[in-house]
């Protein structure tokens, strides 16, 4: 489902020496759907660029990423858009959105940009926030003055209203409590079951253990701190 | 009255605002620009009627001027004296005698026949000037035929009065085409813009426009489906003649709340005095 | 799929100065494009030669009309190109007051668009009116009231209902959240993204402001003296800017 060959990246950075900083080098491995796969390495090893050039937010300077078939290195955003609306999730560290616009409707936008009817849109919403444990009464108002916790929860909600085939999760259970952090380890494995295809990066041992098929140590591929 | 050449204006002069006409005639509803002249009047006293009229009398015709219906007012006077002095043609008050007629603010009640010109005074000849002031954008609007606007005027009198408001120089597209504006005449004579006999002339002095109606032309006045045109009037009678289908003025007769409804054509609720009929103010 | 418009080889000159050069993308239905840069960068410039305020030197816009399919609107006629100006296209200017009527009502400035595609009943187009100011967040009981008694946001808001009232596919904003204040720029943001998603508008935005084009725009462009030195996805194009440019611009915007 993610398939990447011999991908690698670098950052050029203009206005301070024109600095070129080679960060990732010839990375390959593919999940295949249903597999979980957990991306490790020290802080720095370049783990969340990988996750973020797989989903297109970062450039790829060479190789193929392709998900579902789509090279997305060689794609036309438009066609970048539509994978991530349809094929490919991605539940960062931070929750980014338009002030004022209700939690509820925060969570049910990826449904309702897919044509799902709002009411629809809006159940599943409430399923997922009422699974997250975020209190009803919070549903109407912007998750921007959350707490990091809340808006976290938020964020997964947001994450898993559509059932993508492929998932990018970024820290998915940090600052979570245990209740939570179990609610988000089921959720993973509900993914997995109906076979999603996802790549994880997880600081907490005990979840990547659990949710894990495979570890992909991103260390061994970034020029200067491979061993 | 040899010092002045026929009608005042010079032969080229008339020989351009006849061009005009004629370019009018053919684009009816059109406003064609002409090189205004200085007339012995002010600017807003018929300047653009005049020099219309000047240009289509001949020694025959029979000339008649009306102000707001009537042959008797300040403004109707002087130029009916202006082309008796300037022209020495003869001159009416009876409307179906008149060759030549031209007229401030009113159509006359009897309906004109085959021959006769109506000249109109014009102030403002661009109907969607209050709404768009740049002439350049009027102009490209009417040769793209973009006239949602003029709705958009219509819209708002009925937003705010509940009905089209809008009771005098009311505008009307010709043959399809022009929205024009029929100079200051009350909306009820509007439906006498259509298929009349008579060729009608309108003249802008100030604005250096003339533009023109032909015999039988096809003239509507715009309105909404939900909200028709009327042509209204005053709900009296006459109170000199007792007519009841003419347009009227209302008098003030005294300081009291006396007042009185009296035809604007001052003509036709003569001529129907003598023939007899009689309104309830009436001596 | 037909892309709805298509720029090709967009140049427009001011004497010896370059407004715009050599501008080309495709926009596919749907899709809402960004365009930053600073002041005198030639946004301004590309948008008016697109949306037909201005006549480009060089090059092509080929919009996919609904009658005839693709057409270069740059030399198709002048009726039109109004016409299209009218029906399929919108432009959302900076300044309200540019874009509305400011002594008709609110009602008339929304019905305004319609009355000029030949609808002829009051009730039907003030129910549309109403409809649009709803749409747009206004109460109804302001449709008789003039824009000069609105707010700002208000004023912005009324134009984008009198400008989407005819159902158009491209709009064109000209720095459509720029004077306002920021809750009133959140909640007028809010709103185009709703309308563009449930229209299925397309929309072509010119805007200094990168929080606007990261939470409208699909797609970006960044140009620089009027040139076009980096496009692509706007997440992208601002999280990893691959131009000197582009990357001056994003390090220069303050973090709050």
């Amino acid at each position: 489902m993610i398939e990447l060959k011999n991908v690698s990246k670098t950052f050029t950075l203009h206005n301070q020496g024109s600095a070129v900083i080679e960060v990732i080098s010839d990375v390959s491995f593919a999940v295949a759907p249903g597999e979980c796969v957990a991306l490790t390495g020290a802080s720095g090893a370049g783990k969340s660029t990988l996750m973020r050039m797989i989903y297109g937010n970062y450039l790829t300077q060479a190789g193929e990423i392709r998900i579902g078939g789509l090279d997305i290195v060689r794609s036309e955003p438009r066609d970048i858009i539509k994978l991530r609306r349809d094929v490919l999730g991605y539940v960062s560290q931070f929750l980014r959105v338009v002030p004022r616009v209700p939690t509820l409707d925060v969570v049910a936008e990826p449904l309702r940009a897919l044509g799902v009817p709002a009411d629809d849109a809006q159940d599943r919403a409430s399923a997922l926030l009422t699974q997250l444990n975020i209190p009803e009464r919070l549903w109407s108002l912007s998750p921007t003055t959350f707490s990091g916790g809340e808006q976290q929860r938020v964020n997964i909600a947001r994450g898993f209203a559509h059932t993508y085939p492929a998932m990018l999760l970024d820290e998915p259970t940090a600052s979570l409590d245990a209740a939570n952090r179990e609610v988000v380890l089921s959720l993973i494995e509900d993914a997995k079951a109906r076979g999603a295809a996802i790549i994880g990066i997880f600081h907490d041992e005990a979840a990547r253990t659990r949710v894990c098929d495979r570890e992909i140590d991103v260390g061994r591929f970034t020029p200067g701190m491979a061993a | 009255m040899t010092e002045y050449n026929f009608a005042y204006l010079d032969e080229q002069t008339k020989r351009m605002i006849r061009r005009a006409i004629l370019k009018g005639l053919t684009i009816p509803g059109y406003q064609v620009p002409f090189a205004s002249r200085e007339m012995p009047m002010p600017y807003g006293w018929g300047t653009g009627g005049v020099q219309v009229s000047a240009a289509v009398l001949t020694p025959k015709d029979t000339f008649k001027v009306i102000d707001q219906g009537a042959d008797d007012t300040t403004n109707a006077v002087s130029i009916r004296t202006f082309f008796q002095r300037t022209a020495g043609v003869a001159t009416t008050t009876a409307t179906s005698d008149a060759t030549v007629i031209q007229t401030r603010h009113r159509i006359p009640e009897e309906p004109l026949h085959e021959g006769q010109i109506l000249v109109y005074q014009v102030p403002i000849p661009e109907p969607l000037r209050f709404l768009e002031p740049r002439e350049s954008e009027t102009r490209k609007m009417h040769s793209l035929e973009e006239y949602g606007l003029m709705h958009v005027k219509l819209y708002e009198d009925i937003s705010r009065h509940g009905h089209i408001a809008t009771s005098y120089a009311y505008p009307v597209k010709v043959e399809g085409r022009y929205v024009m504006d029929p100079s200051p005449i009350p909306k009820f004579d509007n439906p006498k813009l259509g298929d009349m006999a008579a060729i009608q002339l309108f003249g802008a002095g100030r604005e250096q426009r003339i533009y023109a109606l032909p015999p039988y032309t096809q003239v509507v006045s715009l309105d909404f489906e939900d909200h028709p045109f009327e042509a209204s009037k005053a709900d009296h009678p006459c109170g000199m003649c007792g007519a009841t289908d003419s347009y009227l003025d209302e008098l003030i007769i005294d300081d009291l709340g006396g007042r009185m409804f009296v035809c604007s054509d001052t003509d036709y609720c003569e001529a129907r005095q003598a023939a007899g009929h009689k309104g309830k103010d009436a001596a | 799929m037909t892309p709805l418009l298509s720029v090709q080889g967009i140049t427009k000159r001011y004497g010896a100065h370059i407004g715009c050069a050599d501008v080309s993308f495709d926009l596919y239905p749907g899709e809402v494009m960004g365009i930053v840069g600073e002041s005198g960068s030639g946004k301004s410039t590309l948008l008016n030669c697109m949306a037909g305020h201005l006549t480009p030197d060089a090059g092509q816009v080929v919009f996919d009309t609904r009658t005839d399919g693709r057409r270069d609107t740059i030399t198709m006629s002048e009726p039109e190109r109004r016409m299209l100006g009218r029906t399929d296209w919108a432009f959302v200017h900076q300044h309200a007051r540019d874009g509305l009527r400011m002594g008709v009502s609110a009602g008339g400035n929304v019905g305004e668009r319609l009355m000029a595609v030949g609808e002829r009943h009051y009730g039907d187009i003030r129910d549309k009116a109403t409809d649009w100011l709803g749409r747009v967040e206004i109460d109804a009981s302001r449709v008789d009231d003039r824009p000069t008694t609105f707010s700002g946001g208000m004023q912005q808001r009324l134009q984008i209902a009198r400008n989407l009232v005819t159902g158009p596919r491209l709009v064109f904003m000209d720095e459509p959240t720029g004077g306002l204040d920021v809750s009133v720029q959140a909640r007028l943001l809010d709103l185009l993204r709703g309308l563009v998603r449930d229209l299925g508008l397309s929309a072509i935005i010119v805007t200094h402001d990168l929080a606007v084009v990261r939470l409208l725009a699909d797609r970006l462009m960044v140009m620089k003296s009027g040139r076009v030195v980096e496009a692509g996805l706007t997440d992208q194009v601002l999280d990893d800017p691959q131009h000197a440019y582009s990357q001056l611009l994003v390090s220069s915007v303050l973090q709050v």
